[in-house]
């Protein structure tokens, strides 16, 4: 049996590059009863000194998610995803996502942690601009529950 | 409250101010919804007959809908989505939400410290269903101006 604990440290590097929609940020925030009107009107964010409309503050969960993917996915990380919980996460904003941003994320797996009889294992996603501005950094701890 | 007085200044807030609480009722259609919006398709958020078959209640809120819904007592106090410069959260307990009654989230929102060299105050968020606590430790940082 492939061990998470093995893949400590393990890295991949910027993967498929994800264009931030307002369509996308629009959904998320009704998704999410937010109510902000940077979310779906550019001049409400022009106003805040943004570009352009304003992701939420958990907005980018799913591109962390599908870069999570690259792991998770792997049968040499030893992870059942069907035993996955979702244990803790935390965002860290160099600055908002605005619509229009092309992003991308380099995956770390940071930890493994074995308590419990279940594995705790925290994965860390540096999201940039495809020219390498840092946008924000997406920590995730993922409880897989053992047999 | 913010009572509506515009955006909070660094200088104005204090550890222990009540920043803000509501009630977010999540029906199954909000799963749904989330679902679609985040990409999270787990069948546990959308179907009873998965979720027992996993040792669950029933259908359960996204841990990250709860999160995302909880922020905004936060983003309507300062006023600014983008000054949210950390979110972070464990998540320690269930929303089961019910076909038909669906599920009530009681969140609240309090400075738990100010930062007056960072530019930063950290709320501390409580999210709650049925009195059980359902965010664990979930902290946002926010930038205000002094």
């Amino acid at each position: 049996m492939p061990n998470p604990a093995d893949q400590i440290g393990r890295t991949w590097p910027p993967g498929d590059t994800y264009e931030v929609t307002r369509a996308a940020i629009a959904a998320f925030a009704e998704a999410t009863g937010a109510t902000h009107p940077a979310y779906v009107d550019v001049d409400a964010a022009r106003e805040l000194g943004y570009a352009d409309v304003v992701a939420p503050p958990t907005f980018l969960v799913g591109f962390a998610q599908s870069s999570d993917a690259r792991f998770v996915d792997d049968p040499a990380s030893g992870v059942d995803f069907s035993r996955v919980v979702h244990g803790e996460q935390r965002f860290t904003h160099h600055r908002p996502a605005v619509a229009g941003d092309r992003l991308v994320a380099a995956l770390t797996v940071e930890s493994v942690r074995r308590m419990a009889g279940n594995d705790l294992v925290t994965t860390r996603n540096d999201i940039t601009t495809v020219d390498g501005e840092p946008v924000c950094t997406s920590t995730s701890m993922l409880v897989v529950r053992g047999e | 409250m913010s009572g509506g007085l515009g955006v909070p200044k660094l200088s104005e807030v204090s550890v222990g101010d009540q920043i803000g609480s509501t009630t977010i009722h999540l029906t199954r259609a909000d799963l749904v919804r989330y679902a679609d919006a985040s990409g999270d398709q787990n069948p546990i958020h959308q179907s009873d007959e998965v979720a027992r078959s996993v040792g669950l209640p029933g259908v359960i809120a996204h841990g990250m809908l709860t999160m995302g819904a909880a922020v905004r007592v936060v983003v309507d106090w300062c006023g600014d989505p983008g000054a949210i410069v950390d979110y972070g959260t464990r998540f320690t307990g269930q929303v089961p939400v019910d076909a038909e009654t669906g599920a009530d989230l009681e969140v609240s929102a309090v400075v738990g410290a100010v930062d007056a060299e960072a530019g930063t105050v950290r709320v501390d968020v409580s999210a709650t269903c049925g009195g059980s606590r359902v965010l664990g430790r979930a902290r946002a940082v926010v930038r205000l101006p002094a």
